[in-house]
């Protein structure tokens, strides 16, 4: 074991050399081979130290399931870190870890250099470890359930963030925007809790200061939706990011959207506890870690794959060990059965660049696309015909093509991607008909919800808030409002008089 | 330049928490599992079974709610492995029928497909566990005890039948490694010494052993509806009582205006016609008792499905023997397998019976059978 521990680090190192010598750059790399229950549970969790909930154990049975049955394997994982940590899987061939540790050198390259992860701690690993410790804890204090059913209601927005919320000048002022639990608007927040602020006093929140207003008179609450709005605005850090967009929006859109459902939830929800606001920015922060990843995924492991081919064309390969390699390689670029492998449609569409381009270029693009822009600006007419992409949908009780056209099928994938692939939901308002209800609207765009799984989530959004939460949508063409309050869920056709 | 880097290889052994948040969803799923018997436990599967392989139902993994679009209302992408043509048709479906026309491609762009699967032994366990045994007449017991020798002593002296081979051989290697070398070459002896014998001692022994009076009506009103109900019950009290005595024996009594015993097969299979006369059964049911099974000896189920069409004359009768029956019986379950909201006359003539041994039960759908078994056997 412990001379393949030795060869395995002088091959790291080689790669690394090579791989450093064509022009990657990337952090330092701790390797680890770990025994395949070990990656595969990594993998459902997304990190090693990650809290615990029944969501990951599925996932984690279902790959482990998938791997048991030789479906499919994962080969390595990276935790996109500062040293990164990289798992290899246990009884990997030699070949097959050159090549993986080619990777796995590309992926940290693609982390430390593009723009969407220059925002991503560096240091998530001990975050992610005190959040599971955090958890931990409150499952003491609170008990089990409490704590599972309040992870079950966030997790189930989780991706619901704004993930942009780095862009703008406050970003530079407030250097901690993951930990809104320390500003002091959420302090006034936790004041506001008094069985007479009915949560309005929330919503007012900028006026709120020591939380003054809570005292008031219960007409004080019934303030125009507009003005509460726009009070709410100026009580968020992105108040100059709003002056920014407000002229694009404006026209769109009668009043402000809020992006962030979790931060909104943090700040203004009058129906959690201090320890479960707690657990909404924990999930917030995890997934504002984790949205970097989702939105380069194609870009991400196609980079990877095409610099592993390329680092490994560089080494001295036996002929077995070539034909091993071919093997592998092969088998990660193997169009998927169910779908898009990411693998394949990301590295084709990097070797269709590098024809063109200069390497110079092509560090330049992994530093500025996403999977959007990526597929956006590269996926051509010849790359769409060559791969047989094609459009399809449910037609009847058949999956039917519809599309080959290639600016069709491109535009329709990134569709898939806007947003990363969720739903646009924005809280519109935090007082909705005066009854301090939380009010979302599904932005449409195109494609309706399923309405089985909006109402079960409203249902969870509704015990975060404590009060009635509504969500207006389309569906089949008509706008229509769901709303939850009590756990009973009633939808109806909006009409005129909902001038939300 | 010599790159700074470390290649580890712990010992994982002990990271279990995928195993722990598995087992945190085998439970959630089984909570779900609780909340859906009445609807698991006359899945076909299983009552058309024998009950002892495992058959699994699959169950789907919790779902993880969230906003996400209507796969149905949405165009996906994918990808073929040659040229396809608007029209053409990649699968029926999601799940089933995978990868028609050479495709290959997404039929089922991400659904969550993942399904849990639960065995005959899960659904019993967590059935059963709902389940008590009622009426166990404590003073019954001592007299439906039977001596039994068991053998749990080894002595010197004994019968020779009931040597005991192993131990006799270990004291004569005992003893003649004890002895001088000299004797090494010598084949193994046995003296009178070496023997040993397994002795017992009698114990009393509470033999237990249950007898199902299954009694069916078999009259013209009777269809596939019904039978598949009584059936499943009869499924499931069979290998209920069978946790809980050393015997369970069941006799399948079929009537009309006559009663007679059947096999199990004709039971639930074979249709009569006629009117129907429910005296009849529970005559012959307290006449099979008092022939075979004492009720000093047995403990006594005897269930009674009907849809309760029952003669009107034959009413007082049938409450009489019925009365009989209770009384000899731990639980008498009488279940009404009814389309309407109506009872029947011979339900309110029974309802006169105050002893609460008699458990009577209308089902109406085939999710009732739960409710039926918690009813009986409570």
């Amino acid at each position: 074991m412990d001379t393949e521990m030795v060869r395995l680090t002088a091959i790291a190192q080689n790669i690394a050399q090579v791989a450093r010598g064509m022009g990657l750059d990337f952090y330092p790399v701790n390797f680890e081979i770990v025994p395949a229950e070990a990656l595969y549970t990594f993998g459902a969790y997304g990190m090693p130290v990650r809290f615990a909930h029944w969501s990951f154990g599925k996932a984690f049975y279902r790959m482990k399931t998938q791997y048991d049955l030789n479906l499919s394997r994962i080969y390595e994982l990276v935790i996109n870190t500062n040293p990164a940590y990289a798992f290899l899987l246990e009884g990997n061939h030699l070949t097959q870890n050159k090549l993986v540790i080619g990777h796995v050198y590309a992926h940290v390259d693609f982390f430390k250099n593009n723009h969407y992860f220059s925002h991503t701690p560096k240091d998530m690993v001990e975050r992610m470890t005190a959040h599971a410790e955090k958890i931990r804890e409150y499952e003491g204090l609170y008990g089990r359930e409490k704590v599972e059913s309040t992870l079950d209601a966030v997790l189930a927005i989780q991706e619901h963030v704004d993930f942009r919320s780095h862009i703008g000048p406050d970003y530079k002022k407030d250097k901690t925007p993951n930990y809104p639990l320390k500003n002091k608007q959420t302090e006034g927040a936790h004041s506001c809790q008094g069985p007479g602020c009915q949560g309005q006093g929330c919503s007012t929140k900028g006026t709120c200061g020591s939380c003054g207003n809570c005292q008031q008179p219960k007409v004080s609450t019934r303030e125009p939706n507009k003005a509460a709005a726009r009070t709410l605005r100026n009580s968020t850090p992105y108040e100059d990011l709003w002056e920014d967009l407000s002229d694009k929006e404006h026209e769109m859109q009668p009043k402000q959207d809020y992006e962030d459902l979790l931060y909104y939830l943090i700040e203004f929800s009058p129906g959690l506890e201090e320890w479960q606001r707690d657990i909404v920015s924990i999930v917030r922060e995890e997934s504002l870690y984790f949205f970097p990843q989702i939105e380069t995924k194609i870009i991400n492991e196609g980079w990877a794959t095409f610099w592993h081919a390329k680092i490994m064309r560089e080494l001295e390969l036996t002929e077995n060990e070539a034909l091993e390699f071919s093997l592998m390689h092969s088998q990660v670029v193997q169009p998927s059965r169910m779908g898009l492998n990411p693998y394949y449609l990301g590295v084709k569409i990097w070797e269709s660049l590098a024809k063109k381009k200069s390497l110079e270029e092509l560090f330049e693009l992994r530093e500025t696309e996403n999977d959007l822009s990526f597929i956006r600006n590269h996926l051509s007419k010849e790359l769409v015909e060559e791969l047989n992409l094609f459009n399809f949908r449910k037609a009847g009780a058949h999956w039917q093509v519809t599309d080959i056209d290639w600016e069709k099928v491109r535009d329709n994938l990134v569709l898939q991607l806007v947003n990363g692939g969720n739903p646009r939901i924005v809280v519109q308002e935090g007082d909705y008909e005066g009854k301090g209800g939380l009010y979302l609207k599904h932005c449409h765009e195109g494609v309706d919800l399923d309405v089985v799984y909006l109402e079960k989530t409203l249902t969870l959004v509704q015990f975060l808030w404590g009060k009635a939460a509504a969500l207006e949508t389309v569906v089949d063409g008509k706008p229509y409002i769901f709303e939850v309050s009590d756990g009973l869920v009633s939808r109806r056709q909006k009409n005129k008089a909902d001038n939300n | 330049m010599a790159e700074d880097i470390i290649v580890n290889h712990d010992d994982w052994g002990l990271h279990r928490k995928g195993y722990l948040d598995q087992r945190r969803h085998k439970e959630k799923v089984e909570e779900v599992i609780k909340q859906q018997l009445g609807d698991l436990i006359v899945d076909e599967s299983i009552i058309l079974s024998d009950g002892k392989k495992s058959t699994k139902i699959p169950m789907r993994s919790l779902e993880e709610f969230r906003f996400k679009y209507d796969l149905n209302k949405k165009n996906h992408t994918g990808q073929g492995n040659k040229k396809m043509s608007p029209g053409d048709i990649l699968g029926r479906e999601q799940g089933k029928g995978k990868g028609s026309s050479g495709s290959g491609a997404g039929e089922s762009p991400g659904e969550d497909i993942y399904e849990a699967e639960v065995t005959y032994e899960d659904l019993a366990n967590i059935l059963f566990a709902e389940l008590k045994l009622p009426n166990l007449d404590d003073k019954k017991r001592p007299l439906i005890a039977h001596d039994r020798p068991e053998f749990n002593d080894v002595r010197k002296k004994g019968l020779m039948a009931n040597v005991d081979k192993k131990r006799t051989l270990l004291e004569s290697i005992k003893r003649q490694a004890l002895q001088e070398k000299e004797d090494k070459d010598q084949r193994l002896k046995i003296t009178p010494e070496d023997l040993r014998f397994k002795t017992w001692e009698t114990r009393p022994n509470f033999e237990t052993n249950a007898v199902i009076l299954a009694m069916m009506d078999t009259s013209g009103s009777m269809g596939q509806f019904e039978k598949y109900i009584s059936r499943t019950f009869f499924f499931w009290m069979v290998r209920f009582l069978r946790l809980k005595y050393e015997n369970v024996e069941i006799r399948f009594l079929a009537h009309h205006t006559e009663a007679k015993e059947v096999t199990e097969e004709e039971f639930f299979t074979r249709g009569e016609s006629g009117g129907t006369r429910c005296s009849s059964v529970y005559k012959y049911a307290l006449d099979l008792i008092e022939s075979d099974y004492p009720p000093a000896h047995y403990n006594i189920y005897p269930v009674h499905f009907t849809d309760g069409d029952n003669i009107g004359s034959d009413n007082s009768r049938a409450l009489t023997l019925m009365k009989n029956l209770v009384e000899v019986s731990q639980v008498v379950g009488y279940g009404e397998i009814l389309r309407t909201h109506y009872s029947s006359t011979l339900m309110s003539t029974l309802k006169r019976i105050t002893d609460p041994k008699l458990r009577l039960v209308t089902i109406r759908d085939r999710n009732e059978v739960y409710d039926a078994l918690k009813a009986v056997f409570s």
